[in-house]
């Protein structure tokens, strides 16, 4: 499977390429050379998704995990080296899978959401380097590896969101994602690094060392020293410190929703499918070792992801800008993930494993159904120009394909059968109950928020009062062919999505898995699910909405603090500007200038000034230079007869 | 005697070839033939180098007084690849009115001075080595007071002699010693005769500040900024990478195999030396506004880099030596080469002042100058930054570290003012810059092997190599 590598070359060469001579081409050129390299890109992940499943399993009834290529990059001793590579295991294929499609459905959608604007080419070539940074990162061999890609995704993340680099919001929100998101990375290093340290290995299992046996590599178990055993537990943790900056738990979530001023097509591309699920795929990684050595580090992810999805649910609710509600839903569907690994007590899928195929089924299902919300909403904002749903309101007969498109994608968040999400979201839910009753009715609850916020949303855009005056002047229309196209694509997937014998892929410890819906659960989540829609009818369907208004009324205080995220981007704000700016960066700064500058400073003056002292010995005179020769010469002479 | 024996000395004797030849050409020649007398000289100055290029092993003439070995073989042959630069630099001065009718007199007394260097390298006894030291000093004197009427050249042209008649003094009264205490002059008797007594210690002295005065080595070094700046653009390149390259290869050579035995006295005294040579160098450098003598004081502490590497005093430190002397040949005369052109087209502009704005009407120029410039300094990936890290490494092999910290610091002061020109061409505003220069092709040719020698030198690492391989052999 050596062509594997090619997944990886394509996009970056791509990149490359429109990089360099983009700026000769014509847009459509560009935007044509960076689809069909990804859609190549795509056919080589589902052929080697379709070839590596069906190898088949091995001896031990799982799916072996294969290394095509494998590169010792730089040694430091023996055993602990960077390597770069290519690792392909079933969770790192479905994120292939992944990634690929929902790039692609991007980059078409791009070409009319795009068209028109200034920089498109430079837009394609971002998105190359942005999908060559995310493959990179999910099949790293080793957590090194997986650093280097992560902050190339950082980095391309960056510059997506301020594609718009001339308008002030999206310059505050790119640097505000990079730096939050840089200061979590700061907690992966250090993991890496005390990980490295004392298990002697950068890879993916301490204590494995593979060893080229007559009959190709085996790998050989050794014993993991007791410092590593004590310390494995705070290398895990500051590594989900990291994960959780990427996937925007809470407290580290606040640079997402700003990250919402970037194109549309990129909140689908990042902030849905790819680079915000990052963190959960890195605790899916890890997972043996969480297992093993931290499960308790393994359930504070669950407490967690359980916390960041009621609050952002919440929040959700109130907020009057679509692709913040979207963004804040994104954030609360990350935290069902993360709660579905967390939950995990065992690497046995039948006994309290269930929650790693749970959470990773519902990261390949959410990241259709909300890159198909974000399009749609793209759709919408192309059509309105404008994110408020204010300006929305009665858009059915005027988009019918991104209507119908939206209502399965809300359906299938909302966990209404037979769409994908139901089936996913019941499995979280199941392990959440296995797990602990408490975690089990919070899901629940927040799974009814979500259906709430959703259907209000839709019914906001969709139905309700139509914003006539604003309609009249422009009249919304359907959006072209090449934006339309992703939105049907994404929504059959959403359809179909949820049939997928997914346990027969991915389990927690690789064997086969057969889901069987548990009914209790099932049941319950979807009437949960069925009240809440038929409440957010009553309050958002009709033109008035006086009940909401009303509710907004009485509970004014919780309403206000929603609708400002519970004052988490001021506090952060405090936190850094009042506290750590004024109390440690001004002195800092103080010393930096006043002392070592000025040492500096002292230094050069110095030299100036000797320089100028000096210079009457070369006064031009020969006889004075006769002296200094023979002066010089007797010196050292005298100096040598005494030593 | 066997007469025949002239001719294993291959180097000089071709050398004194092409002198002869140039000698019948100017001598028989009139009028419109003397064109092609700078031409002659640098195809037989070509011809020389490809000759001589493949070094011949080990050789001993006249009972020892004459001996040469592969490294200084190689030596010559950098020296050579340096004149032939300095010669087709000089092509644009040479023509002009009031030096047209000299330009035999130039070849004459050059060679001639290279000649002198020749057997001062390959010399196998003081008396021998004297003699080319004389033959370099004197035509150079002539050399540096080549525009005898203007009065800057002719007063430096006098300051030269009368130093270097001090110095060889000096120098000659400490062989008198060595004479007296030993009783031989021959290099390879005198080891076995060193006790380090007084004596011997005093003609240690004298004879290092013979040569301090050559590479101008504080305190030595007082008429080098009033030389470089009087004497003839060209005559100035000369002096400062050739004259000076050839005496610190012989210094070494001295130091390592005649005085071997006295190491604990000459590695004290160049420790002080260099110290204060790169440190005075410097601070002398940031006060100048004449290019010129900017270039001096930058060729003082240049000089002290160099005779760090004599500190190793092992085949690692020959090698970084000639290497250093190989690569401040390029990097200098690139600078020397931009200066020179220069002051030719825009009638004797040489300070630093001159040069603001230059960018804008000779970037190709400025380009250069700054590459050079940047060599000079030791910025990597330039040849100078290899070269300067090799003299460090061996230095710092032979466990000088303060040395080496000191030598470290002193970049940083030399990079502010090589930097400062820099600053100049690009930055610094100017009105009325230096009109365009359209450079002659010698010029040309001569910018071109010295940018390839600053880019390559560093990168092709055979060079190194062979060189390394030579010292090995010959020490």
């Amino acid at each position: 499977m050596e062509y594997t590598l090619l997944i990886l070359l394509l996009p970056f060469l791509s990149f490359l390429l429109l990089g360099i001579t983009g700026m000769r081409m014509k847009p459509a050129v560009a935007g044509a050379i960076g689809t069909i390299v990804l859609g190549a890109v795509t056919l080589l992940s589902y052929l080697t998704a379709f070839l590596y499943f069906g190898g088949g399993r091995n001896e031990e009834g799982v799916y072996p995990a294969l290394t095509p290529y494998n590169m010792e990059w730089l040694p430091f001793n023996g055993n602990l080296h960077i390597d770069l590579g290519i690792l392909l295991d079933p969770i790192s294929i479905l994120m292939l899978v992944v990634i690929s499609t929902v790039s692609l459905m991007v980059h078409i959608y791009s070409f009319g959401y795009m068209k028109g604007e200034k920089g498109f080419q430079r837009y394609y070539a971002f998105l190359s380097l942005f999908t060559f940074s995310m493959l990179g990162l999910v099949v790293a061999t080793n957590i090194f590896q997986m650093y280097i890609f992560w902050e190339l995704v950082g980095v391309s993340s960056y510059l997506l969101i301020g594609f718009y680099y001339t308008k002030p919001e999206a310059i505050a929100a790119s640097k505000k994602a990079f730096i939050v998101t840089r200061f979590a990375d700061l907690g992966f290093l250090i993991g890496i690094l005390i990980y490295g340290y004392y298990t002697g290995t950068f890879s993916f299992q301490p204590g494995m060392e593979v060893i080229a046996g007559a009959d190709g590599p085996t790998a050989a178990m050794t014993l993991l020293p007791a410092s590593a055993l004590r310390v494995l537990p705070v290398a895990l943790g500051l590594m989900f410190v990291g994960g959780a900056g990427k996937s925007a738990m809470f407290p580290l979530h606040i640079w997402l929703p700003d990250a919402m001023e970037g194109p549309t097509p990129v909140s689908a591309l990042i902030h849905a499918a790819t680079m915000v699920v990052a963190g959960v795929y890195l605790v899916a990684r890890m997972f043996p070792l969480f297992i093993g050595y931290a499960p308790e580090v393994l359930h504070w992810v669950a407490y967690i992801g359980a916390f960041t999805a009621l609050y952002a649910a919440i929040v959700a609710c109130v907020q009057s800008d679509i692709k913040r509600v979207l963004a804040f839903s994104t954030i609360s569907q990350i935290g069902f993930m993360m709660v579905g690994l967390g939950v995990c007590t065992s690497m046995l899928p039948h006994e309290g494993g269930l929650g790693y195929m749970a959470g990773m089924f519902h990261l390949f299902t959410h990241a259709m159904f909300k890159a198909l919300l974000f399009l749609g909403a793209g759709a919408i904002i192309h059509a309105v120009h404008s994110n408020e749903m204010s300006t929305m309101g009665g858009l059915r007969k005027y988009m019918p394909i991104t209507h119908i498109t939206f209502l399965i994608a809300c359906l299938a968040i909302s966990g209404i059968p037979p769409f994908s999400g139901f089936f996913s979201k019941d499995e979280i839910l199941t392990a959440a109950f296995e797990f602990s009753p408490f975690i089990g009715w919070t899901m629940s609850f927040i799974a009814a928020l979500t259906a709430f916020y959703m259907f209000r949303l839709y019914y906001c855009i969709f139905w309700g009062k139509e914003n006539k005056e604003l309609h009249t002047a422009h009249t919304p229309h359907e959006a072209p062919l090449s934006m339309t196209f992703p939105l049907m694509f994404l929504a059959a997937v959403t359809c179909v999505a949820g049939f997928i014998p997914f346990g027969e892929f991915v389990s927690s410890n690789g064997e086969a898995y057969v889901i069987h819906l548990n009914t209790q659960v099932a049941v319950t989540s979807v009437c949960i699910a069925i009240v809440s829609i038929l409440i957010a009818t009553c309050m958002y369907m009709r033109r008035k909405q006086t009940f909401a208004d009303k509710l907004a009324h009485t509970f004014k205080t919780l309403h206000t603090a929603a609708y400002h995220r519970f004052y988490m981007d001021e506090i952060w704000l405090f936190v850094t500007k009042k506290i750590i700016f004024r109390c440690i960066s001004t002195p800092i700064a103080w010393w930096d200038r006043h002392v070592i500058d000025q040492f500096f400073n002292f230094i050069a003056w110095g030299t100036d000034a000797t320089a100028d002292e000096i210079r009457n010995m070369q006064n031009g005179s020969i006889q004075s230079y006769c002296i200094w020769f023979l002066s010089g010469a007797v010196i050292l002479t005298i100096m040598l007869l005494l030593i | 005697m066997n007469y025949f024996q002239f001719l294993d000395m291959i180097p000089e004797v071709s050398l004194i070839a092409i002198i002869m030849v140039l000698f019948l050409y100017d001598l028989f020649t009139e009028g419109k033939s003397r064109r092609y007398f700078q031409l002659t000289a640098c195809i037989l100055l070509g011809i020389h180098l490809i000759v001589n290029i493949q070094p011949d092993g080990y050789t001993q003439l006249f009972g020892g007084m004459y001996q040469s070995s592969p490294i200084a073989h190689a030596m010559k042959s950098i020296l050579t690849l340096g004149t032939l630069i300095v010669v087709l630099q000089a092509n644009n001065w040479l023509r002009r009115g009031d030096t047209r009718h000299k330009q035999g007199e130039f070849y004459m007394l050059l060679l001639s001075t290279l000649l002198g260097m020749f057997f001062m390298i390959s010399a196998g006894h003081f008396l021998m080595f004297f003699i080319g030291l004389e033959l370099a000093s004197v035509p150079m004197a002539c050399l540096v007071a080549f525009d005898k009427y203007k009065q800057h050249s002719a007063e430096a042209g006098a300051k030269y002699i009368l130093s270097a008649l001090f110095s060889s003094g000096l120098m000659l009264y400490g062989i008198s010693f060595i004479y007296g205490t030993i009783g031989t002059l021959y290099f390879r008797d005198i080891p076995a005769g060193l006790t380090g007594s007084p004596l011997q210690i005093m003609s240690l002295v004298f004879f290092f500040a013979g040569l301090g005065f050559k590479i101008s080595l504080v305190p030595f070094h007082l008429w080098t900024a009033d030389a470089y700046q009087g004497a003839p653009t060209t005559v100035t390149s000369y002096l400062s990478v050739i004259s000076k390259g050839s005496a610190v290869f012989v210094l070494m050579m001295v130091l390592v195999k005649v005085f071997g035995a006295m190491m604990e006295q000459w590695h004290p005294m160049l420790y002080i030396v260099i110290i204060a040579t790169i440190t005075i160098g410097n601070l002398f450098a940031i006060r100048q506004q004449n290019l010129k003598r900017f270039m001096a004081f930058s060729s003082i502490s240049q000089a002290g880099y160099i005779v760090l590497a004599v500190m190793g005093g092992n085949a690692i430190g020959m090698t970084s030596l000639a290497f250093y002397v190989l690569v401040y040949i390029a990097a200098n005369l690139a600078a020397f080469g931009v200066i020179n052109i220069i002051e030719q087209k825009s009638r004797g502009k040489v300070d630093i002042e001159d040069y603001n704005g230059l960018y804008q009407t000779n970037p190709k120029l400025c380009f250069i100058m700054t590459l050079a410039l940047f060599s000079l300094a030791g910025i990597p990936p330039f040849a100078g930054f290899f070269s300067k890290f090799f003299v460090f490494v061996s230095a710092f092999n032979g466990g000088n570290f303060w040395l080496v910290f000191i030598a470290l610091l002193n970049t940083v002061i030399s990079l502010f003012y090589y930097l400062k020109i820099v600053k100049a061409m690009y930055i610094l505003p100017n009105d009325a810059p230096i009109a365009t220069i359209k450079s002659d092709s010698y010029t040309r040719l001569s910018l071109v092997i010295c940018t390839a020698g600053i880019l390559g030198f560093g990168i092709f690492s055979a060079i190194y190599e062979s060189l390394y391989y030579f010292s090995i052999v010959s020490l």
